[in-house]
């Protein structure tokens, strides 16, 4: 199934070129944690989000062993499944945000193994979800998944490394669809006081090797970074810990994700097109 | 795979592989190199072998165990892998580990334990080397294994106390892997077990087959013939993979591996994916037998043994079962405890509560001609918490 007409890959590709269009220099992606700090709060954080000016959001499924991510997404992850809250269930959530905003599901290799790629890739086309980003399926184990999305138009988004070498971006870059995720750091997802300096050099390699855009992501925490990133070339700037640490932390957490969005918004907005 | 080729084993049938985040591939693709190179290296090799021989003490001693013979019905032989530098066969791994560590130029070393014998090891090899040493241990574990908490800190390592979860070796494992995300540059994750992605399960278990390629030499030489089953405990299962390449292609030799049923396989409280069966699932960066729930969220293991304590297994022991040639069976709390009481009192040998699995299963399962146990490590480190179970019991 697509919505309003478009594959998950054609809505992405949209997404980017309206922020162009808009004269923002980058995307906003806010990631959220589905099920933090509850199931309802989580949709209406989604809403306020894409009404503050995110273009795409990034959607975390709760899984229990992590690898690649920090403290903060860490005990939202295990906050929601404590809360019983099951892949089923994070995955109505995106069904809900999918008619308002294009949503794109992060999910770890194991819970789509226990449905099976094809299953879990039907469960995301049926919801209207565009993209799936899975971080522990490196390129070498994601030939399958990436078949099982490209039948269906959803965009299997790979990510790269600061220490991803040349030859292997290539290939990655070659096989990205919707965008490609270029970690900004060595190291786990987490608000950073500072920005790479490495920052532009990755964004700069990331962009060589690949057609689509290229959104960074990790440790993007203020709208002072985010403007950066967006200077330095990023056509996204995901944040996450920042925003789920707000909606862990808030007696209103869509109002206090909304907010901050809203700030990075306009971060974006102020950024002057190179 | 095209681009880059694979010279350990990446697969064993379909388990194995590498989930693991981007940024650690090009550090496991070196890894890799690294290995191949040393192990081609007749320096390395030779500087390796000098000090399993005068600094860890190998071989180890293959032990007919006469009361404990007696008391199975049939000759058991002990390879007494307690009696290695630091008291288990964990030395075997770290030390190669390390002296590869030290080869690549990286400083800095990354451990998990769970018993606390991997990080004593760990810790060791890195005093000797002269490389900084970090180990993570969930908090429940540090409580269990105290003596180790204690050795290690004073081998110089810093040893990282980890909270989540139920606090014991899945969740040590985990931040150990995030560490490495963070620091890959300058650090080596010298992982405990033949688990974790390729090329770790092959690396561990090149350093671990020391084991079996000694027990067989001894058994031909000590008793004339192969044994009729080769037992060893399973947590990740690097002593077992070690104990059964010594007899892989000895078709009649019966490979026994030995897991933690816990409070009984029934009651969901065990360590034992292998024995249990049950969809595949990824755990730690490698697809392989573990114990998950329907959603695929992984679920937490329990054993009396920290190092049994583990809702993992290696690829390759998953692997070895579905072909037959292998067997995995558990082994309870209650009968480890008691197998660890008997090996005390029969031979005068305190062994790890890990290995005591190992024994009971042995001792219950009478049917053999001839026995060789993989006695992993020594029981020093499970004194306090054996002492306050069998108090409990009376
Ligand atoms: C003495 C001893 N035996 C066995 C194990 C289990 O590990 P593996 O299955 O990798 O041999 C441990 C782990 O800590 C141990 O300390």
């Amino acid at each position: 199934m697509t919505t309003l007409g478009l594959t998950g890959i054609e809505r992405l590709a949209e997404a980017f070129a309206s922020a162009r269009a808009d004269g923002r220099a980058a995307a906003l992606m806010p990631y959220q944690m589905a099920g933090h700090p509850d199931l309802a709060s989580s949709v209406e954080i989604g809403i306020r989000s894409a009404d503050a000016g995110a273009d795409v959001i990034e959607l975390g499924v709760p899984f229990s062993d992590p690898l690649a991510d920090g403290p903060v997404i860490h005990a939202a992850a295990t906050a929601a499944l404590r809360a019983g809250v099951r892949v089923h269930d994070a995955l109505e959530v995106a069904a809900k945000l999918a008619p308002r905003i294009p949503v794109v599901v992060m999910c770890y290799a194991n819970p789509i193994l226990a449905r099976g790629l094809e299953r879990f890739a039907d469960m995301l086309a049926e919801r209207g979800v565009s993209g799936l980003i899975v971080p522990d399926l490196p390129f070498e184990e994601a030939p399958a998944m990436s078949a099982a999305c490209e039948q269906r138009g959803l965009a299997l988004v790979p990510l790269v490394a600061p220490t991803t070498p040349p030859e292997r971006l290539a290939m990655i870059g070659a096989r990205a669809r919707g965008f490609l995720y270029a970690v900004s750091v060595t190291g786990t997802t987490g608000e950073r006081r500072a920005l790479d300096d490495e920052l532009p050099n990755v964004l700069a390699r990331a962009r060589a090797s690949t057609s689509v855009p290229v959104a960074i992501g990790f440790g993007i925490a203020t709208p002072a970074q985010a403007a950066a990133a967006a200077s330095a070339g990023a056509d996204g700037v995901i944040v996450g810990s920042r925003l789920v640490r707000a909606a862990g932390e808030a007696d209103d957490p869509a109002a206090a994700v909304g907010d901050l969005v809203a700030g990075f918004a306009a971060a974006l907005r102020d950024v002057t097109l190179g | 795979m095209t681009t880059i080729s694979a010279q350990l084993e990446h697969r064993f049938g379909p388990y194995g592989g590498q989930y693991v985040p981007e940024t650690l591939m090009p550090a496991l693709h070196e890894l890799e190199q690294a290995w191949v190179d040393a192990r081609a290296d007749p320096a390395f090799g030779a500087r390796l072998t000098d000090l399993l021989e005068h600094y860890v003490g190998r071989p180890s001693r293959l032990y007919l165990a006469e009361r404990l013979s007696e008391a199975a019905g049939h000759p058991v032989y002990l390879k007494r892998e307690d009696l290695n530098h630091t008291g288990a066969h964990k030395i075997n791994n770290a030390l190669g580990q390390a002296l590869l560590a030290q080869r690549m130029g990286k400083r800095r070393i990354i451990a998990e334990t769970g018993a606390g014998q991997h990080g004593v090891a760990a810790a060791t090899a890195c005093a000797l080397l002269g490389l900084e040493c970090v180990v993570y241990m969930g908090t429940e574990d540090m409580r269990r294994q105290q003596p180790n908490v204690a050795r290690m800190r004073l081998l110089g390592a810093r040893v990282e106390g980890v909270e989540a979860g139920t606090r014991t070796l899945k969740e040590a494992v985990s931040a150990a892997i995030r560490d490495w995300v963070a620091t890959v540059a300058d650090s080596h994750y010298v992982i405990g077990s033949c688990v974790g992605p390729a090329p770790y399960p092959a690396l561990v278990r090149e350093l671990q087959r020391v084991i079996g390629d000694e027990a067989r030499a001894q058994l031909l030489e000590q008793a004339g013939r192969l044994p009729q089953r080769a037992i060893a405990c399973v947590g990740g299962g690097s002593n077992a993979i070690g104990m059964f390449y010594g007899f892989l292609d000895d078709d009649e030799v019966e490979l026994i591996g030995v897991e933690a049923a816990g409070e009984g396989l029934a009651s969901g409280r065990h360590g034992a994916p292998l024995t249990a069966g049950g969809r595949g699932g990824v755990l730690h960066g490698s697809y392989s037998a573990i114990m998950q729930d329907e959603d695929g969220q992984i679920r937490e293991a329990h054993s009396i043994s920290a190092g049994l304590d583990y809702p993992g297994s290696g690829p390759e022991h998953a692997w070895l079962r579905d072909q037959g040639r292998a067997r995995y069976v558990a082994v309870t709390d209650a009968e480890a405890l008691a197998a660890f009481r008997r090996t005390a009192e029969l031979e005068g040998i305190i062994p790890a509560l890990e290995s005591a699995h190992a024994i009971a299963w042995a001792l219950a399962n009478r049917s053999s001609e001839l026995d060789v146990i993989c006695l992993s490590g020594r029981g020093d480190k499970d004194l306090a918490e054996v002492l306050a179970r069998l108090g409990q019991s009376g």
